[in-house]
């Protein structure tokens, strides 16, 4: 590490989204799709993955544009430009991956009012170069993605035994379906949250 | 219209498919504002109150706009830029007319606009195609709302007991709040299926 002490290296922004400050495990934020769209990996994976697409784009483009927009109108012209990224990734999409698009349904045009896009536009993306602001689409994205990869594979597994469509528990495994219907959902974040804060809280002890 | 089809609704969207528990529609205010049953009926109320007039005019603007143009991948656009410019309309009324009505409210509404319950009731009509006509769409609205309400006001009854119950370190706060939603919503899967008809 050449420069360790620099809070805007990409090193450091990495950690910072996918650990330290996770959007979904630290922050709480976009929690609608990270309970709805957790009940397979790969939809999890499709979720993150599209997240972070629009999440760079509109980073960039919203650090590009920080100094033309004005202040009082800047969260209505958010909303429009993250609007119009969402409906492009919904098309592409729509056209390569059908069968994704399918299982994520609604929750692909709902990522304009995921929180966490709004709060990087607003927080950092504002304020902040656009490089930068490249990074930090990247970091937070990955954070996530880790974020919807991790509560998901708990959820499959339990509920259906596999992971990424492999069987893993064997196939004598009784479904519990409970853990892909809703309950199982908020139960699972649940305890992927506590035992997320458990982890990192022992690292910062030593 | 008959009332059968009415009740249908209602039951539907309030316990079936209820927006909160079962959908995961609005799931941040869900959690942000659920700490007293004092805040979780007026963001209740509010999102009624927005999410009734949003079904109307999302639904027109579909049907009249977006459909007879065959620009309904426009869709997300124009809705969220409809609820967020009705949200402004709503709350410069409400400040103007009806104040005690803006006190109560005030400082939940600008949260809808990004509450997606309001732009998933949207969408959903949307997809519901040539049989939701505008007074089914405008009682999916309603019914959405009340079904949002009552799981806020369900749950927070439920947080204002668990804020003084001790718990392991890890737990306290969000995690116990979620295992604490998941049994609600385990008491609401008692509902799926239930149909009138």
């Amino acid at each position: 590490m050449s420069k360790p002490r620099n809070p805007y290296s990409f090193p450091a922004m990495l950690k910072r989204g996918i650990i330290t400050e996770n959007p979904v495990l630290v922050q709480t934020l976009g929690m609608c799709p990270s309970l709805a769209t957790s009940t397979s990996v790969s939809n999890a994976l499709g979720m993150g993955l599209s997240v972070t697409l629009i999440l760079i784009c509109s980073n960039v483009m919203i650090s590009l544009l920080r100094k033309l927009i004005p202040d009082r109108i800047r969260i209505a012209a958010y909303i429009t430009l993250i609007a119009g990224f969402v409906t492009a990734v919904e098309m592409l999409l729509n056209a390569y991956l059908p069968s994704l698009s399918e299982s994520l349904g609604i929750f692909i045009p709902l990522i304009v009012v995921n929180c966490i896009i709004l709060a990087r536009a607003e927080a950092f993306a504002a304020k902040n170069t656009v490089y930068r602001s490249f990074k930090d689409g990247i970091a937070v994205g990955l954070g996530f993605t880790f974020a919807l990869v991790l509560i998901s594979s708990v959820r499959e597994l339990l509920g259906s035994g596999t992971l990424l469509g492999y069987p893993v528990l064997g196939a004598s495994y009784p479904d519990a379906t409970l853990f892909l219907m809703a309950p199982g959902a908020f139960l699972v974040l649940g305890f992927v949250v506590a035992g997320f804060r458990k982890i990192t809280s022992k690292k910062e002890g030593k | 219209m008959t009332f059968a089809s009415v009740l249908s609704i209602m039951i539907s969207c309030i316990f079936v498919e209820n927006f909160v528990l079962v959908k995961f529609y609005g799931i941040c205010p869900f959690l942000g504002v659920s700490r007293k049953m004092g805040s979780s009926v007026g963001m209740g109320l509010a999102v009624i109150f927005v999410m009734t007039i949003s079904s109307l005019i999302t639904h027109a603007v579909d049907v009249f706009l977006l459909i007879p143009f065959e620009i309904t991948y426009l869709r997300t656009i124009a809705f969220i830029l409809i609820i967020a410019a009705l949200v402004q309309v709503v709350e410069m009324f409400l400040h103007k007319f009806v104040p005690a009505l803006y006190s109560a409210l005030g400082i939940y509404l600008p949260l809808i606009t990004t509450n997606c319950a309001v732009l998933g009731s949207a969408i959903v009509i949307s997809q519901k195609g040539a049989e939701f006509g505008f007074i089914e769409a405008v009682l999916y609205g309603v019914f959405s709302g009340v079904g949002f309400m009552m799981a806020l006001v369900i749950f927070s009854s439920v947080r204002e007991r668990l804020e003084f119950t001790p718990c392991p370190k890890a737990f306290e706060g969000l995690p116990r709040t979620l295992i604490a939603a998941g049994l609600v919503a385990m008491a609401f899967m008692g509902f799926s299926g239930l149909k009138i008809f």
